[in-house]
């Protein structure tokens, strides 16, 4: 490579979309969507026919199409059910996210932390929920707080994880340059270490997602509540047990569908935080 | 690394009675004792640079060169002798640019840390975009950048921060021939133009006697000086010329020497 044949800043968007191959996250989502949905489809029908011909009881495995109708036919009851876990969900992730970074960042800059932490961060994953749950509301009593703080309790510890590995990841060289360039602890945190570990921070926050959403169903069912619509865990739980298969089926279709959403929004976020990291296809770092 | 990170009391720059921008007399350094025990990276060095000198160290890979550096920016204590220092700034072997910024701003990293306002240190920045022929990349990040034109972009990080003496840690050794010629031609014509002390680090004995003032050469681990040479030509100078070609030899010959058998 020589000096003047670089491009400029605008150049890797300057070309035509259809001349230089872009990567899928460069295509319309349509034209993404197709594989997905055809594997969907696939699973869908198979599910169906083993439904219908099968010889499996309606009580045990409902097909699709009964588990759609059942969505129809109680789509108010879901929908505010839902609302309820949806809105647990994107709280108690918050509440994740924020308490994981500060923890992370906390381990990084003082060492003596990570070693008296770390063991207990470990430890409180393996702690079941229903354990605490009554504990957690006696505390904080029936409002969302007990459940925010479970949904947290749950997903923090991917975060802490990646957050922590990335801070400590910045090139060992960067830390003796900034030195030369009289920069304090603040700045090289806030110019090299910060930015660096955004990244690693983020797919920490895919992990945490993921598990997020059934982390509101752990909390839904281990804590005590008084509300009439206490969200898509209870529900489930009730209508598997009542012999309303359909409708906990129906009530899973939605939780998987809000996973899939909050997943993508994430991938949203993620473009704008760290465009650094969005290249087109065929670059190396 | 975070202990690296740590701040520290920056040492006290002790001028030498001469006013040499780099005074190492006798300097020993030796890594801590790890799996196989201390490693001696310096024994006994001793060289100097008046102010607006440029100063080419030369080695065989391994033989410190990069802990010289260190001991010169302030990094690393010397276990033995002095050492006198202008305040340094370092452009280490890799750029290390930061891919989150843009090149004008990675170029205006250090006054952005001198607390100046992003605009301002902008425009700093981006007056000497045009001078090192970087003009139209400003908000290019990094990796849209070829390699010549990043080590553009670190040393102009370098020359902003205002230090009188540059301590450039094999600058162009990541670069094809081609573009190190260039980038060699660059750093001597900007030099002219914006004098300060260089401490040029380097395994090539020929950019070496091309670019500096004097040349030191190095043994092999634990680093000695084995020759100096002034380099009494005027610049610019070509790999070609009648006296470079001796000069170059002679400092070959003392890379070769310097090597146990």
């Amino acid at each position: 490579m020589s000096a003047p044949v670089a491009r400029a800043s605008n150049g890797a968007n300057a070309s035509p979309r259809g001349a230089s191959p872009r990567g899928w996250a460069g295509r319309a989502p349509a034209r993404r969507a197709w594989a997905p949905l055809l594997l969907s489809a696939a699973l869908l029908g198979a599910w169906e026919l083993y439904a219908d011909v099968g010889g499996v009881q309606e009580d045990l495995l409902p097909a699709p199409h009964a588990v759609a109708a059942a969505l129809w036919n109680n789509g108010a009851l879901v929908w505010r059910n839902f609302a309820v876990t949806a809105e647990q969900v994107v709280l108690g992730l918050a509440l994740a996210l924020a308490s994981g970074f500060a923890l992370a960042v906390a381990i990084h800059l003082f060492p003596l932390l990570r070693r008296a932490v770390y063991p207990l961060a470990v430890g409180s994953q393996a702690v079941p929920i229903p354990v605490i749950g009554v504990l957690l509301v006696f505390w904080w009593g029936f409002g969302i707080f007990p459940k925010l703080v479970v949904i947290a309790l749950i997903c923090f510890f991917p975060v802490v994880v990646a957050t922590v590995d990335g801070l400590a990841a910045v090139d060992p060289e960067q830390p003796k340059l900034l030195r030369t360039l009289d920069a304090s602890r603040w700045q090289a945190f806030r110019f090299a270490e910060l930015p660096a570990a955004l990244p690693a921070a983020l797919s920490g926050a895919r992990i945490a997602l993921a598990v997020g959403v059934i982390g509101a169903f752990i909390a839904e069912t281990s804590t005590p509540t008084t509300e009439a619509y206490s969200g898509l865990g209870r529900e489930i739980m009730t209508d598997a047990g009542g012999f309303q298969t359909a409708r906990a089926y129906a009530a899973t279709a939605v939780l998987f569908a809000f996973a899939i959403a909050c997943f993508h929004a994430l991938g949203l976020a993620e473009r704008r935080l760290v465009p650094w990291k969005i290249r087109p296809r065929g670059e190396t770092t | 690394m975070a202990t690296e990170l740590q701040s520290r009391a920056r040492p006290v720059i002790r001028r030498s009675a001469g006013g040499d921008a780099v005074s190492l007399d006798a300097v020993s350094f030796a890594y801590p004792a790890g799996r196989h025990g201390a490693v001696h990276a310096l024994e006994e060095v001793s060289m100097r640079a008046a102010p607006g000198e440029l100063l080419a160290v030369v080695g065989p890979s391994g033989c410190g060169k990069t802990t010289l550096l260190e001991l010169i920016c302030g990094l690393q204590a010397p276990d033995a002798g002095s050492l006198a220092c202008a305040p340094a700034v370092l452009m280490p072997q890799r750029d290390l640019l930061l891919p989150w910024l843009s090149a004008v701003d990675n170029a205006a990293l250090a006054l952005r840390i001198a607390h100046r306002s992003r605009t301002e240190a902008r425009a700093q920045a981006d007056a000497l975009f045009a001078e090192l022929g970087l003009d139209g990349f400003q908000h290019a990040r990094p990796h849209e950048l070829s390699g010549g034109m990043r080590q553009r972009v670190a040393f102009l990080r370098t020359l902003l921060s205002g230090k009188p003496l540059l301590c450039l840690d094999e600058p162009f050794g990541a670069l094809d021939a081609i573009t190190r010629g260039e980038m060699q031609e660059w750093l001597g014509g900007t030099l002219a133009q914006e004098p300060r002390t260089v401490v040029l680090v380097t395994h090539d004995v020929e950019e070496a006697v091309l670019l500096a003032d004097r040349v030191v050469v190095l043994s092999q681990r634990p680093g000695r000086v084995t020759e100096q040479l002034e380099i009494e030509l005027p610049r610019p100078r070509h790999r070609t010329d009648a006296n470079v070609v001796p000069l170059r030899e002679r400092a070959l010959d003392a890379l070769a020497t310097g090597e146990p058998r």
